[in-house]
C-alpha cells in the first residue's frame, strides 16, 4: 500500500504537467474530443485506486494514457455501430514517413499494418500535445470559445472553474465548449500541426490565446481582485509547454519574456488593500529579479533576428520600462523608438496610445495629447477605458483640470475592475478639487 | 472526403441578365479552375438583388431578405478533406480581394433531380 497523501499529490502533480500529454495522445485513439476527455479523466480517476495498491508508476504519463486509451478502445468497440454515424476528428492522411507508426491503435485502413508491440506505450508514441493547442485555437472558432477549449482540454481546468473564471454561468460556459468541440468534429477542423507555410499565422492565434488568457488574469475584467493568479499561472505553463514543443520559434520566447517582465510586478502592482499603485510610483525592489533577468536573456537573443515580431517588441518594451532604477530615468526616447518599430509590425490603436505615455516624455504632453485626440478622432478605441484614462492624465499634467475630471468620469463610465475603478476615482477627486 | 458550401458575399451579383462575357469574367475563370481541379460539385450564380423577392408569412416585399450592404450573389459546392483544404480553396475566389467574402458551410444533406444532375 502507498500512502493516500502520497498518491493524491503524485496524481495532482500529473494532473497539472500530464493532462495535455495524456489528453493529446487519446483524442488519437479516440478521434472524438468528449470521448477522450470522459476517458482521460475515468483515467485519472482509476489512478487514485491502482496507485494506492499497486504503487506510482515510474512514468504517470504513460501509466494514465494507456488506461485512458483502453478504454476508448473498449467504448469504440461497444459502441462501433453508433460511432460509424458520427463525426469523428479527422486526422492528416498521410504524413507517416516523419512519425513513428506507434502512436494510436490502428483504426481505419490508413493505420492497418503499422501496428507494434509498443503501439500502446506512450513513451514511445509522438508528442500530440501541438496538434491539440492547434485544433483548440483554430480560427474557425471563436476567440472565446478558443480560450475556454484550451483550458479544458489542454489545461484540464473543470468546466465550473472556467466558467468562474471568466464570471459566466456555468451553463453558458458549458454550451460554449460543446459547441466548439461539435464544430470542430462537424466542420472537420483537422487535428494536426499546419503546414510550415501556415504556421506563423495559426501560431498568431495560439499566441493570441495564451496572451488573452494572461491579460484576463493579470487585469481581471471585472470583479473585485486585480489579478487572477490561477489563469496567469495557466499561461505561464502554457507558455512554457509551447517553448518546450517549438523552441525555434522567435514569437513564443518574446510571449514568455512579456510575461515574465509583466508579472515580475505582480506584488507590487497593488497595494495591501487591493488599490492600484502606478508604475510611477511601485517599489521596484519588490519586482521579482530573477524573472526580469531570464526576459532579459530571452529578449537579447530574440532582438537580434532580422525582424523581430510583435510580442518580442512588446516584451522589450515592458523589459525597458523595468529596467531603469526609478521611473523619471526611463529611457523614454529608446521607448518611443521601439514602440515605432512595433507599430510597423503590429499597427494596433492600442499600440499608438500606449507610445502616447513615452511621447509625453520626450516631446511634452501638449504633443501627446494631440496624438491621442487624434486617435480619439479615428473611433477605433471608442469604449476602450484606457484612452480617456491616458487623456486626463495628459490634461492634468497641462493643469487644464477641468477637462482633466471630465476625461476620468468617462473612464470611470468604462471600467469594471474595482481596482481600477478605485485609481480613477482618486485621481477624479484629485482634478475636480482643484478646478483650473 | 467532405462536402462544403461556399457562399459568395459581394454588394451585389455580377450576374445581371443583360451581363456581358467580360462582366463575368472573372467568375467564369474561378469556376473553371474548382471544376478542372476537381473539387467542385455543384455551382449556382444568382442574378442581383433587384431580382431578389422575400416572403415573410404575411408579407411579400422587393429585395434581398437581409437588408445589408452585401448579399449572396452565388453559391456553390466544392468536396476537401477537412476544412483548412476548403478554406483553403474558399480563399481563392476573386470576390475575396474584391471587397466581399464567402462563407463556408459544411453541407448536411442534398438533392439534385436526376434529369439535372
Amino acid at each position: 500500500m502507498t500512502d493516500a497523501a502520497a498518491v493524491e499529490a503524485a496524481l495532482a502533480d500529473a494532473h497539472r504537467r500530464e493532462w495535455a500529454r495524456v489528453l493529446a495522445a487519446t483524442a488519437r485513439t479516440a478521434r472524438d474530443l468528449d470521448l477522450a476527455e470522459e476517458c482521460v479523466q475515468e483515467a485519472y480517476a482509476s489512478a487514485l485506486r491502482s496507485w494506492a495498491t499497486a504503487g506510482i508508476p515510474d512514468n504517470p504519463a504513460a501509466w494514465l494514457t494507456t488506461a485512458a486509451r483502453r478504454r476508448a478502445i473498449d467504448v469504440i468497440r461497444r459502441e462501433s455501430a453508433l460511432r460509424a454515424r458520427l463525426p469523428l476528428l479527422v486526422e492528416p492522411e498521410a504524413e507517416p514517413a516523419q512519425e513513428p507508426p506507434s502512436d494510436a491503435e490502428p483504426r481505419g485502413q490508413w493505420r492497418e499494418g503499422q501496428r507494434r508491440e509498443d503501439a500502446m506505450d506512450p513513451t514511445q508514441a509522438p508528442d500530440d500535445r501541438l496538434r491539440l493547442i492547434f485544433t483548440c485555437c483554430h480560427p474557425a472558432l471563436a476567440a472565446d470559445a478558443q480560450v475556454a477549449l484550451t483550458l479544458r482540454l489542454v489545461c484540464g481546468v473543470a468546466t465550473p472553474d472556467i466558467a468562474r473564471a471568466f464570471l459566466v454561468a456555468e451553463p453558458t460556459m458549458a454550451a460554449r465548449i460543446t459547441r466548439a468541440k461539435k464544430k470542430i468534429a462537424v466542420a472537420r477542423i483537422p487535428y494536426r500541426v499546419p503546414r510550415p507555410a501556415e504556421l506563423p499565422e495559426r501560431l498568431r492565434a495560439v499566441l493570441n490565446v495564451v496572451h488573452l488568457l494572461f491579460t484576463a488574469g493579470h487585469t481581471a475584467p471585472s470583479g473585485p481582485s486585480l489579478v487572477r493568479a490561477d489563469l496567469v499561472e495557466r499561461a505561464m505553463h502554457l507558455t512554457r509547454m509551447l517553448r518546450e514543443l517549438m523552441p525555434d520559434e522567435t514569437e513564443v520566447r518574446g510571449l514568455h519574456a512579456l510575461l515574465l517582465v509583466t508579472d515580475a510586478r505582480r506584488a507590487t502592482r497593488a497595494d495591501a488593500r487591493g488599490r492600484l499603485i502606478r508604475l510611477a510610483d511601485q517599489d521596484r525592489s519588490r519586482w521579482d529579479l530573477a524573472a526580469l533577468a531570464e526576459a532579459e536573456a530571452l529578449i537579447t537573443g530574440c532582438l537580434r533576428t532580422a525582424r523581430p515580431g510583435r510580442y518580442v517588441l512588446q516584451a522589450a518594451i515592458a523589459s525597458l520600462y523595468a529596467e531603469a532604477p526609478d521611473y523619471e530615468q526611463t529611457d523614454w526616447p529608446q521607448l518611443v523608438a521601439l514602440y515605432d518599430k512595433l507599430l510597423g509590425v503590429w499597427p494596433s490603436p492600442v499600440v499608438a496610445l500606449n507610445r502616447a505615455v513615452p511621447l509625453a516624455m520626450v516631446a511634452g504632453p501638449e504633443a501627446a495629447l494631440a496624438e491621442v485626440q487624434r486617435l480619439e478622432r479615428d473611433g477605433g478605441l471608442a469604449g476602450y477605458q484606457y484612452l480617456p484614462a491616458v487623456k486626463a492624465d495628459l490634461l492634468a499634467r497641462l493643469g487644464r483640470n477641468a477637462d482633466a475630471a471630465d476625461a476620468y468620469r468617462q473612464a470611470l463610465e468604462l471600467t469594471a475592475n474595482e481596482a481600477e475603478r478605485a485609481f480613477l476615482t482618486d485621481r477624479l477627486a484629485g482634478a475636480a478639487g482643484d478646478p483650473a | 472526403m467532405a462536402q462544403y458550401a461556399v457562399l459568395i458575399y459581394t454588394h451585389d451579383s455580377a450576374h445581371a441578365p443583360e451581363a456581358t462575357p467580360e462582366d463575368i469574367e472573372s467568375c467564369d475563370r474561378h469556376s473553371d479552375e474548382l471544376t478542372g481541379s476537381g473539387v467542385m460539385v455543384a455551382a449556382y450564380a444568382l442574378t442581383p438583388r433587384d431580382m431578389a423577392t422575400s416572403v415573410r408569412e404575411n408579407m411579400i416585399t422587393d429585395g434581398p431578405f437581409i437588408d445589408s450592404k452585401e448579399v449572396v450573389a452565388g453559391f456553390y459546392v466544392i468536396e476537401a478533406p477537412d476544412l483548412d483544404a476548403a478554406l483553403a480553396i474558399a480563399k481563392t475566389n476573386p470576390v475575396v480581394r474584391d471587397g466581399g467574402g464567402v462563407e463556408v458551410r459544411p453541407v448536411h444533406s442534398s438533392y439534385l433531380r436526376p434529369e439535372n444532375r
